[in-house]
């Protein structure tokens, strides 16, 4: 009846595991419970679990990422607690618990922080840069997200039933495999990555559809902004490197529910496979990571230095660029593997090629920044401080590509301190910038500036605690993932680290005391312009935050700072002659419904409740089928609700000029 | 289907809706292929580790591959002229050239199926070999779009029956189109790199 879940699957193994459970189950109760007392849940329902306006979708994306960010920084701090404690001891976490932690750590910032985060970017932003009035597939664009979210799902719940991975969050066989790793943990992992993998695949395909087929007219390519630039490079990786990862953890998964053979130890196994198909999407992905984040970086450098952006035609190349080298790097992953010299060389050397193109970029914000009148806003600061940081990432990460250095640092901490060196600044400080530069956007109130500064601060010096002394441990030749060490001169190193996930948990409280400061004052702060920071890009033209249409009417581009060139001309913010009806796709229940039965899904294909498995994928069978014979999916918005809703925003556009002049 | 200009500006958006539909259906399309792609790619690898098991020659049948590649290749000729026929608004012929392309592709999939129960009944099964899950997987998950395509082909001809030759459901016929002359195109890779090498 429940295939092998019985009462052992609780946590009740260490306190720690326990405790880590009954935090879990007591936030989503207060969660609910506050929910109930609110009277929201109908609320919740019918505005936003069943939208499928692409703003809203974005707001959920990030909601996401935040909680997860949340989730997968007390993996950090835990395991950076125990290395500073554990010299000849064993700390307070066991080996089992600590090798779940770093599994699940890496698992959820790369699959359920980063790429929500930028998925809800990109969602709310893109949209509103190119000027329409949806993405090209609204619907599955809700689906994208439920999916995303029950792959999120999955993993919270390894914490209270059951037990995650301890097998990384690359998942490598055949540690991997069903004989060294018989339980559920790996099950977990799979299966997250799985669901939320169709979700990434979905999103790609939708945004490049999005951006090649719905831009506003006189919107050229060459007129597009970096970030939407970086969106459509991102999404075409999205949409071509994730069927990469679904095929390594699909194999994977078939040798581990039917015994087969693809990447096991006996019976013509092929384990070294796995890297490569685990890594042909894994490249890219640091490149879907960390493009978007790029693309932010430009957007702010040019409004925060009051500057066009120097030599965007070089970055726009640069961009693609790296999305076409991004494919060919993938083995620098695991030179150690024993391919042949002449196969590491060109792997080495594709991975040195793919450094100039970001080296450009770097060339192309500081010129932008070069006589610029910078305003040093929160997000400025997060550009600069990714810019310093993220130069020596890239140089590290240079020394690793040449693979006879690479077979002296492979698996050591100085492989940790470089990728977080690229991730950390250039991945979430991009976000961070984006978060509190489109913030305003999105609910029409800023955020305060002062605690932006204050967490921007403690997060760049934290980092820079937390990760320098792993680059000299590297070199000392600790290896990465410890869970005891014997060597006491490492020690000193460790507390260092420590203090420095220390200065970043106050970072991330600052962030939270920024989210309850600005939203108490958002009454003081509104802003009815919808613009706030004297924008140059189109987003910038609606109101904030922008009616569910977007543009009432859309509008002609002539330029590739369509709202700068508007203003300039004298014709930004003019009420049209007249308004038009406007077809809108209604909500729908069947996203966060789907979303639902994949989450039940994978907990039944984990636990091998088959009984189950059968109901679910026969449920999704049908409300797919349901869905896709609906020809009914939209309703019209009638020109005279269009009026009252833009007569409202030119009210409010009056009396912010009269009341600032 | 008319070829009319559009006349309104309701018809020229979904004109355009559906234009965007068959450009991410292509993107899909392509995402699949690099699965089939890696699929491909394993297999060859992983055509000599038999593991002490059969080989391809002793395991497969070249008549019953060359019945399945006529049934799908000409599956996907009758589904050309359900196309065709949806052009000219003849609703009949669309259903009965849809019903012969399911009758064509139900066939490909059980003469595969009978392959995988005499393999896995004499002992070859997925779990014997690298080789053998290699083949399983690539080969079976092959299986499983046509399937899938069946079961679209059902739903498509409910529609054409119970809506007509509507916009929206010619669109769709159009995008299950591609879908199917995709396998195809997926089961001349397998024949010629899965079937042909393993027997000559």
């Amino acid at each position: 009846m429940f295939g092998r879940l019985t009462l052992e699957a609780l946590p009740l193994y260490s306190a720690i595991a326990a405790g880590g459970a009954a935090v879990t189950i007591g936030g989503a109760l207060l969660v609910a419970i506050a929910i109930t007392w609110l009277g929201a849940w109908r609320y919740l329902w019918t505005e936003w679990f069943t939208s499928v306006d692409h703003k809203r979708i974005g707001v959920m994306y990030i909601v996401l990422a935040l909680i997860m960010l949340l989730r997968g920084f007390v993996d950090a701090i835990m395991m950076r607690a125990q290395q500073a404690m554990a010299l000849n001891s064993g700390g307070y976490l066991p080996p089992e618990h600590f090798d779940q932690i770093f599994s699940s750590h890496g698992t959820i910032m790369i699959f359920f922080m980063a790429m929500p985060f930028m998925t809800g970017l990109i969602n709310i932003i893109v949209p509103l840069q190119i000027g329409t009035r949806d993405v090209a597939f609204p619907f599955l664009n809700s689906l994208s997200l439920w999916l995303t979210a029950s792959g999120a799902g999955l993993v919270m719940v390894s914490l209270v039933i059951g037990k995650f991975s301890t097998a990384g969050w690359t998942g490598y066989p055949p540690y991997s495999g069903a004989e060294a790793n018989p339980g559920v943990g790996v099950d977990y992992w799979i299966w997250a990555i799985l669901i939320s993998g169709v979700g990434s695949t979905l999103s790609g395909i939708n945004f490049v559809v999005t951006i090649l087929k719905r831009r506003a007219p006189g919107m050229t390519l060459m007129r597009m902004t970096p970030f939407t630039w970086t969106a459509l490079c991102a999404s075409v990786l999205m949409a071509f490197a994730f069927p990469a990862l679904t095929v390594a953890c699909g194999l994977l998964a078939l040798d581990r529910l039917f015994g087969m053979h693809f990447f096991t130890n006996a019976h013509g196994g092929n384990m070294m496979n796995y890297p490569n198909l685990f890594w042909i999407w894994g490249h890219p992905e640091v490149y879907i990571l960390i493009l978007p984040a790029f693309g932010i970086f430009s957007e702010v450098v040019s409004t925060f230095s009051r500057k066009r952006l120097f030599g965007y035609e070089s970055l726009v190349y640069a961009t693609a660029a790296i999305a076409i080298l991004s494919f060919t790097v993938w083995l620098h992953h695991f030179f150690t593997m024993g391919s042949s010299p002449n196969v590491n060389a060109f792997f080495g050397i594709t991975t040195m090629i793919i450094a100039v193109p970001t080296g450009v970029k770097v060339f192309n914000w500081l010129l932008t920044m070069y006589r610029g009148r910078i305003d040093f806003h929160p997000s400025m600061m997060w550009t600069i401080g990714f810019m310093v940081t993220f130069v020596i990432g890239g140089m590290t990460g240079v020394l690793l590509a040449i693979p006879s250095a690479d077979f002296l640092m492979h698996n050591t901490t100085f492989l940790v301190a470089h990728f977080h060196n690229m991730i950390i600044p250039g991945v979430l400080f991009g976000y961070l910038a984006g978060y509190m530069y489109w913030f305003p956007k999105a609910f029409g109130f800023a955020l305060d500036r002062k605690w932006g500064l204050a967490s921007f601060w403690c997060w760049m010096i934290g980092f820079y605690l937390a990760f320098m002394p792993l680059y000299i441990l590297g070199f000392k030749g600790m290896p990465r993932r410890m869970e005891q060490y014997n060597d006491p001169s490492w020690q000193p190193y460790l507390m260092v680290a420590a203090s420095g996930a220390a200065l970043i948990l106050v970072g991330i409280a600052c962030m939270v005391m920024q989210l309850y400061v600005s939203i108490r004052n958002a009454r003081k702060t509104a802003d009815r312009t919808g613009d706030p920071f004297d924008g140059r890009t189109l987003e910038w033209a609606t109101s904030s935050p922008p009616p569910a249409y977007n543009f009432a009417v859309l509008p002609e581009i002539r330029d590739r700072e369509p709202l700068l060139d508007m203003k300039e001309r004298g014709v930004a913010y003019q009420r049209p002659a007249a308004y038009q009806d406007i077809h809108m796709p209604k909500n729908s229940a069947v996203g966060v419904v789907m979303g639902g039965l994949a989450f039940v899904l994978g907990f039944a294909i984990i636990w091998h409740i088959w009984w189950l498995v059968v109901a679910c994928g026969l449920a999704m069978w049908i409300a797919m089928i349901a869905r896709s014979s609906d020809d009914d999916s939209e309703f019209t918005l009638l020109a005279a609700e269009v009026k009252q809703i833009e007569d409202a925003r030119y009210r409010a556009l009056a009396s912010q000029t009269t009341s600032r002049s | 289907m008319s070829v009319m200009a559009p006349t309104t500006a309701h018809e020229s958006e979904a004109a355009e809706t559906h234009e965007q539909r068959a450009f991410g259906f292509w993107l899909y399309l392509m995402g699949d292929a690099v699965i089939f792609a890696l699929l491909f790619a394993t297999y060859v690898i992983m055509v000599n580790n038999t593991a002490g098991g059969p080989a391809g020659k002793a395991l497969f049948s070249l008549p019953n591959a060359a019945i399945e590649t006529a049934l799908l290749l000409v599956s996907s000729t009758t589904f050309g002229f359900a196309s065709l026929c949806s052009k000219t608004g003849n609703r009949g012929a669309v259903l009965a050239w849809l019903l012969l392309t399911f009758v064509l592709g139900a066939g490909f999939v059980f003469l595969e199926l009978r392959e995988f129960a005499g393999l896995i009944a004499q002992g070859a099964g997925p779990d014997r070999s690298g080789f053998l899950s290699a083949f399983f997987t690539l080969v079976g998950t092959h299986g499983l779009h046509v399937s899938m395509g069946l079961v679209w082909i059902l739903i498509m001809s409910g529609q054409v029956m119970l809506k007509g030759l509507s916009v929206p459901v010619t669109s769709r016929l159009f995008r299950l189109g591609l879908f199917w002359h995709f396998l195809d195109i997926a089961w001349v890779g397998i024949f010629s790199i899965v079937y042909l090498p393993g027997l000559l």
